[in-house]
């Protein structure tokens, strides 16, 4: 167990093991995004209050589901390297930003687009709405306070600290629709209790929540990986790498 | 399939027109975010392949 531990905290293994879990990890996701993509598109029934603009829905939820765990993911992670002072968290924090904030902007924009031929509007400011803004400012924030310092040490431990009182919004965006009156639906997908979609809606949905959580694995992964390569430009390890010519 | 056509699938009934969109845009973004840190790392290494060569090179000079 302990080992474990160790080996996580070293970089060349971490380079090597989410190399060989990325080379079938990778293919397989955007394989399965591919036919997630086209189950929504062209096999599932229609809604028949919504019309076919409910297929956005398909793009939507997931991403704004993995946005608003891969916050938390970002926030434990930030925790993590601020308490145990652990490099790999840092690293594994700042590799969580830019992918937490463009599920989210497309979790906005889907929305958005969603909204015009089912509520008649663009946007509204509304809880729901409004607290996911936030989040992606939160993303948004992080990325930038990252490149505000020169000093890396100083820059990770105000981005964690950021991430972690960010934390507040992800409950409020989960519950919004319940203690707002409010244009956004509530959730259709209950872990209690029967969800309100037809199977032949509610599995598309469900192969896509699961391929976009693969997603954020393989894209935090890569970031990492290219993260490792950066900071330890100077070790043997990186130096070999670079002049073996196996660039993958 | 649940349409009869391509036209009807492009049309879907005038929701086309917002639904084709965010899925180009939500294509165009999962293609940036799996792109563009292998970029970042091939470059690194390059360009650090680069200096590594240009550094052997001039110890080389130095001790001749």
């Amino acid at each position: 167990m302990w080992s474990f531990f160790h080996k996580l905290g070293s970089p060349p293994w971490l380079y090597r093991i989410s190399g060989s879990i990325l080379r079938w990890l990778l293919p397989i996701t955007l394989l399965a995004l591919a036919g997630g993509v086209l189950w929504a598109l062209l096999v599932t029934p229609v809604d028949f209050r919504q019309g076919n603009s409910y297929r956005i829905m398909y793009l939507h939820v997931p991403a704004a589901i993995v946005a608003m765990a891969g916050y938390y993911i970002m926030a434990i992670a930030g925790g993590i390297s601020l308490i145990w002072k652990m490099k790999m968290a840092d690293v594994a924090m700042k590799a969580c930003a830019p992918v937490g904030a463009a599920l989210t902007f497309l979790a906005l924009v889907s929305g958005a687009v969603w909204g015009k031929p089912t509520w008649g509007t663009y946007w509204v400011w509304d809880a729901r709405i409004t607290s996911v803004l936030i989040l992606f400012f939160l993303y948004l924030g992080v990325i930038a306070l990252y490149e505000a310092y020169d000093n890396k040490e100083a820059a990770s431990k105000a981005c964690a600290v950021l991430s972690l009182v960010g934390m507040v919004n992800i409950p409020i965006i989960y519950k919004s629709v319940d203690w707002w009156y409010s244009l956004h639906q509530p959730a259709s997908i209950k872990f209690t209790g029967n969800s309100t979609m037809d199977p032949s809606m509610l599995y598309p949905l469900l192969w896509m929540i699961v391929t976009f959580y693969a997603l954020f694995a393989c894209c935090v992964m890569m970031n990492m990986r290219a993260e490792l390569l950066e900071r330890g430009s100077r070790t043997r390890w990186v130096r070999d790498l670079a002049t073996s010519g196996e660039v993958r | 399939m649940y349409f009869d056509s391509l036209a009807a699938a492009l049309q879907m009934d005038g929701h086309g027109i917002y639904v084709w969109p965010v899925y180009a845009l939500g294509v165009l973004i999962i293609s940036a975010l799996v792109a563009l840190p292998r970029r970042r790392e091939r470059q690194l290494l390059r360009r650090l392949a680069g200096d590594i060569r240009r550094q052997g090179g001039a110890r080389a000079s130095e001790e001749e």
